[in-house]
């Protein structure tokens, strides 16, 4: 015992003589936002009872190198527009205490981890999107050195956060993480050319049997392994996770195992970069509550293989998300910079960006369902069996010029085609939905402080067959534009460097054209156009100004206007927002 | 067994205390903003620990992910003066990538396309992000060499860049 005390005492003077030296970080940072909606029928814009809606939380991290510790108050009153549900009151919404150093880390309270690439196990929040899955336990990660990281999890994870207090999953989680760096056993193999990485994982829940009407697995293991191996400037990484039976709403109540398997190649060397990934997945939502749906108590993160699209149109419009119950899907890009010494390109060169992704279903044989048979095996499946039906394909690529030092352009052209029976990210949407998005984006310098950059967006959609009834009650079939047509973007942003920006951005749907929306939903050709100060405007125009002001880590801004209706996606995750007219207000500080 | 437990416990709670005094002792200036302490890896999978990044000068750390215009177009700009900041001040930009598992992999293909020359750390589930009270991206952090933050800015807009390289300036004493 007597070691003890003094390993406790060395460890005091120690964090004290620590930081003596630097001082320990207090960081934190706050966030609210304030919205003010009106009704606007239009664009299906509802106002909220309450008129206003108001989300604020606030971190504060302590962390001197050994000790550590943080905690979030969050707030709702109510919560934002397109926010989840489980989001209300205010209070503590995240706390943990723990201690570190080079051999061990210990944890407890609400902790974010991932093991692997997140196909086992991850815990992650996303304030934007109203995510937030950490486990409420305990965390412990040993070092024990050569290159070994052992880690192992134990907890309820957050569910929701309702009248200001954590709500908990019904079942437990419990996980282990072995990772080890083999280049790091001994001296001489650190600087070797080859370098591998292998790691394992296991992760298993437990949740009472809640069904009188079957027989279900109270405890859930996922297990699997990862390898990862760099040679000079090629990259290989592949991790394969299985999962045990585990019926749950997601899937039916089936007793199939499930499996997801990801493979990226990367090569890179300076002016060019190339990628290829593939990604089997099969019943594999994972979540500590089987009954849960959405976003809520995911254990695992499935990771979505396109491209994460940066412009209104391309980003929210017509995104796609991983399909957990099933998906074979595949990636390619390639960045490519042509230096200045070619004259064609510039004096800056030029950049170019391919990109390509696909997702099929899975090939699934239904024969091996027996009805007598009470084993719950729906069908059986492989690893990379896919079939020939295409859920999601997107080419797209990007050319950056920088013609001077004042100005320069990007045009970016995008084919989409997802299916929207299987991921329905629209109501109107039939069957495919493919467009072609042209982009055209400029940045124009005026002087050392001042600066404008410009999008112009055009959003063109295919044609399908709609049913359409005369006014005498008569039905025929009608070739018209898919969802609510076509749309164009435009927006321009005016910076004033450091401290402010103003922006307008106008979303024009263009609702004259007949389209499945408008000739089913939209009647009244009143609603079609935009009456602008008496100037009536062809198609549903969505303006939206912005105001802000930035000063070092404060940063305010200002937006009035319509939003339409759209996915906000992060990650793998997608919201669905409504849209909305009315007035949002920011305020976000970091110290 | 027991007190013994409660001795390791008051004594694990006045070593806490402690250091705590101590620490406040030796803030300067108040609440001095300082970098937080999280392990994080390059993108060759070399491990890092953020407060001890091991650079002599100054260090500008950019907060930026493979989906952020503003972030790539903020770290393609001080690309371009990089070399010159590098020679004037000693200055190291660590590009921190809050990229996640779906956009992490093209991390290494950017950074190289691009031909970036600086440190990239790969935050792949936020944790130095949370760490360092970073709302959203781009955020960037100027450090001096004992790792306290001494001037930080949360957008970019073109020129942005001059305002940090003043504060650099300043900084290093120039």
């Amino acid at each position: 015992m007597k070691t003890f005390f003094r390993a406790i005492a060395a460890l005091t003077i120690s964090t004290a003589a620590l930081a003596q030296e630097q001082g320990p970080a207090i960081n934190g940072n706050i966030e609210s936002i304030f919205q003010y909606l009106n009704e606007d029928p239009v664009i299906e814009a509802l106002q909220p009872a309450e008129k206003g809606l108001l989300n604020s939380y606030m971190n504060v991290f302590y962390n001197d190198g050994k000790f550590k510790a943080g905690l979030r108050f969050e707030s709702y009153l109510p919560s934002i527009q397109g926010y989840p549900a489980n989001f209300d009151g205010t209070g503590l919404g995240m706390r943990y205490l723990g201690y570190q150093n080079d051999f061990i880390d210990v944890t407890v309270g609400s902790i974010y981890e991932q093991f692997g690439s997140g196909l086992a196990f991850r815990t992650y929040e996303d304030r934007a999107l109203g995510y937030d899955n950490f486990l409420d336990g305990a965390r412990v990660i040993v070092k024990p050195g050569r290159g070994l990281v052992l880690k192992g999890v134990y907890g309820y994870q957050r569910q929701g956060f309702l009248e200001g207090r954590i709500v908990h999953s019904d079942g437990i989680v419990r996980g282990a993480d072995a990772e080890w760096n083999v280049n790091s056993f001994k001296e001489s193999w650190k600087e070797k050319k080859l370098n591998v990485t292998l790691g394992a994982s296991l992760v298993s829940k437990y949740q009472k049997d809640n069904r009188e009407d079957l027989i279900l697995p109270e405890n859930v293991g996922s297990y699997g392994g990862r390898v990862k191996f760099r040679y000079g400037k090629f990259t290989l990484e592949a991790e394969h996770i299985i999962k045990g039976q585990d019926p749950s709403f997601d899937n039916n109540d089936i007793y199939n195992t499930g499996h997801a398997s990801v493979i990226n190649f990367g090569y890179s060397r300076k002016g060019l970069g190339i990628m290829l990934n593939a990604k089997s997945v099969d019943n594999m939502s994972f979540r500590s509550d089987r009954d849960e749906k959405l976003q809520n108590l995911l254990i695992n993160f499935l990771p979505a293989m396109n491209k994460v699209h940066t412009y209104n149109l391309v980003a929210s419009l017509y995104p796609w998300a991983t399909q957990p119950v099933g998906e074979v899907a595949f990636q390619g890009e390639v960045l490519y910079t042509v230096k200045n010494d070619k004259p064609l390109f510039g004096k800056y060169g030029t950049t170019f960006n391919l990109n390509a992704s696909t997702a099929y279903a899975p090939n699934r044989d239904y024969s091996v369902f027996n009805a007598a048979d009470s084993n719950g095996i729906a069908y059986r499946t492989g690893v990379f069996d896919m079939s020939d039906s295409l859920y999601w394909r997107d080419i797209n690529f990007n050319i950056y010029r920088k013609l001077n030092k004042k100005l320069a352009l990007r045009l970016s052209y995008f084919n989409i085609a997802m299916n929207n029976d299987v991921n329905k990210v629209s109501d109107y949407g039939k069957g495919y939905i493919k467009t072609n998005i042209a982009v055209l984006e400029a940045e124009y310098k005026i002087n050392r402080k001042h600066s404008l950059r410009g999008e112009v967006q055009a959003l063109f959609i295919n044609k399908v067959q709609q049913q359409v009834t005369d006014e005498l009650g008569a039905s025929s079939y009608k070739s018209v534009l898919n969802d609510k047509g076509n749309w164009i973007t435009g927006l321009i942003e005016y910076n004033v460097s450091p401290n402010w920006f103003f922006s307008i951005m106008d979303q024009i749907n263009m609702e004259n054209q007949e389209s499945v929306y408008s000739v089913s939903v939209i009647k009244d050709e009143d609603l079609r156009d935009t009456d602008l100060f008496g100037l009536s405007l062809p198609g549903v125009h969505h303006f939206y100004f912005s105001v802000g002001y930035i000063k070092e880590a404060t940063r305010i801004s200002i937006g009035y206007g319509r939003q339409r209706a759209g996915l906000f996606c992060v990650g793998g995750i997608c919201r669905v927002v409504p849209a909305s007219n009315g007035l949002t207000l920011s305020f976000t500080q970091s110290f | 067994m027991k007190t013994m437990k409660r001795i390791v416990g008051l004594a694990l709670l006045t070593g806490f205390f402690a250091f705590g005094t101590y620490a406040q002792d030796e803030v300067k200036e108040g609440n001095v903003k300082r970098v937080a302490s999280v392990n994080l890896k390059d993108m060759d999978g070399k491990d890092f620990n953020t407060a001890d990044l091991g650079f002599d000068g100054p260090v500008i750390i950019s907060f930026w992910a493979t989906w952020c215009s503003p972030c790539k177009r903020e770290l393609n700009t001080i690309h371009e003066l990089y070399p010159d900041w590098q020679e004037e001040t000693g200055v190291t930009l660590v590009a921190v990538t809050i990229d996640d598992e779906r956009t992490k992999n093209s991390v290494p293909m950017y950074v190289n396309g691009k031909a970036w020359e600086y440190l990239v750390l790969m935050d792949t589930n936020s944790d130095f992000k949370r760490a360092m009270g970073v709302n959203n991206v781009p955020h960037t952090f100027l450090l001096d060499k004992d790792g306290n933050v001494v001037y930080s800015h949360n957008n970019y807009a073109p020129g942005d860049e001059e305002v940090l390289y003043e504060h650099l300036l300043e900084l290093s004493g120039k």
